[in-house]
């Protein structure tokens, strides 16, 4: 016998996406997903992006990682909350993580809710966590070919970071090839570059992400 | 990678959906797929084989249809097929597209074995 299903795979994901999308933007809370590679810089990149924001806006940070805290610590350190979630060996972020995250976070007092996924350029692409935006970060020594190796999470960014622009000259980086690939992927995205942990170029990349969370206010 | 968790979605889905209908095997599994998705057929073969054991969709069948990428130009809206790495639009190169194709993840269906109903206590 034949069953007629038709539905998508990831269709309890997408309803609690959904769901944390409207509680979201009834706490008048902004989110942007964070996604990159191991080392690429996201923490770094929080920590800017927290430095150049945090006095206009109010900021928690949602961490996603293998394992350890060690993430979490570093925001909370700023004075920021953060709330860890440990994957316990997956790959991403998924959505029912994110609505527990949210439960720990008071929503009614943040304008700004960071989440950073797990390290890894290909799994967090497939996944709606109920955020705003979704931001791919690069950084330099990964090469200038990544765009060609890992197509879709440059296809579905808003923005994209390329951070540690401070060693380009270090590194056989071709930042025309790059601009050139991604452009073929997502012309509408913007490319920020940055060298997070010195700051150069936050500014740029900060003042792109208040205009959206003035919007969303 | 995340095939594991993408197949244990499609096993639990379908497994829930055999049950509802009195099934006692589930033959095969039907999926669509788009090419812009990443994807690896092979890795949901093998997260299939691994997650169905003790099942009844152990030792079935999983069918993959990938679906090719392709959009529609919001400039001049021209539908085109592209790859993976090039979306602009091949008439005018505007990027302003939207994806008509190549982003599904759908389970569309499954063969499953229904008994016949229990014709009750044999007569003799």
């Amino acid at each position: 016998m034949e069953l007629d299903l038709s539905r998508p795979i990831l269709e309890k994901n997408d309803a609690l996406a959904a769901e944390n999308r409207a509680r979201l933007a009834a706490a008048g809370v902004y989110v942007v997903d964070l996604m990159a590679s191991p080392g690429a810089g996201k923490t770094s990149t929080i920590l800017a992006t927290i430095a150049a924001l945090r006095d206009r806006y109010r900021i928690a940070v949602i961490e996603g990682d293998i394992a350890s805290k060690v993430d979490a610590e570093k925001v909370k350190a700023h004075g920021i909350p953060a709330v860890q979630i440990n994957t316990g060996g997956a790959c991403h972020l998924e959505s029912r993580m994110i609505s527990r995250a949210l439960d720990a976070l008071p929503l009614d007092d943040l304008d700004l809710i960071i989440i950073e996924n797990v390290g890894n350029l290909v799994c967090p692409t497939e996944f709606d966590l109920g955020e705003n935006a979704k931001v791919m970060i690069l950084s330099v020594p990964e090469g200038d070919d990544k765009p060609l190796k890992y197509p879709r999470i440059f296809a579905i960014s808003q923005a994209v970071i390329l951070n540690k622009y401070d060693t380009l000259s270090v590194f056989d980086f071709d930042e025309r090839a790059f601009r050139s690939a991604v452009a073929k992927l997502n012309g509408a995205a913007p490319i920020f570059t940055i060298a997070a942990t010195k700051g150069d170029g936050v500014d740029a990349w900060a003042e792109w992400l208040g205009a959206r969370i003035e919007a969303a206010r | 990678m995340h095939e594991m968790g993408i197949m244990a979605e499609v096993l639990e889905s379908t497994l829930a959906a055999a049950s509802d209908a009195g099934a006692t095997r589930v033959n095969s599994i039907r999926l669509t797929i788009g090419e812009l998705t990443g994807i690896v057929p092979d890795a949901l073969e093998f997260a299939f084989e691994a997650l169905s054991l003790g099942t009844i969709a152990e030792g079935g069948a999983l069918e993959i249809t990938v679906v090719p990428a392709s959009s529609r130009c919001l400039t001049c809206g021209e539908e085109f097929s592209h790859d993976a790495y090039d979306r602009r639009c091949t008439a005018c190169g505007s990027f302003l597209c939207e994806v008509l194709g190549g982003d599904e993840l759908v389970i569309s269906g499954a063969d499953v074995d229904v008994p016949d109903p229990d014709p009750g206590p044999d007569p003799k």
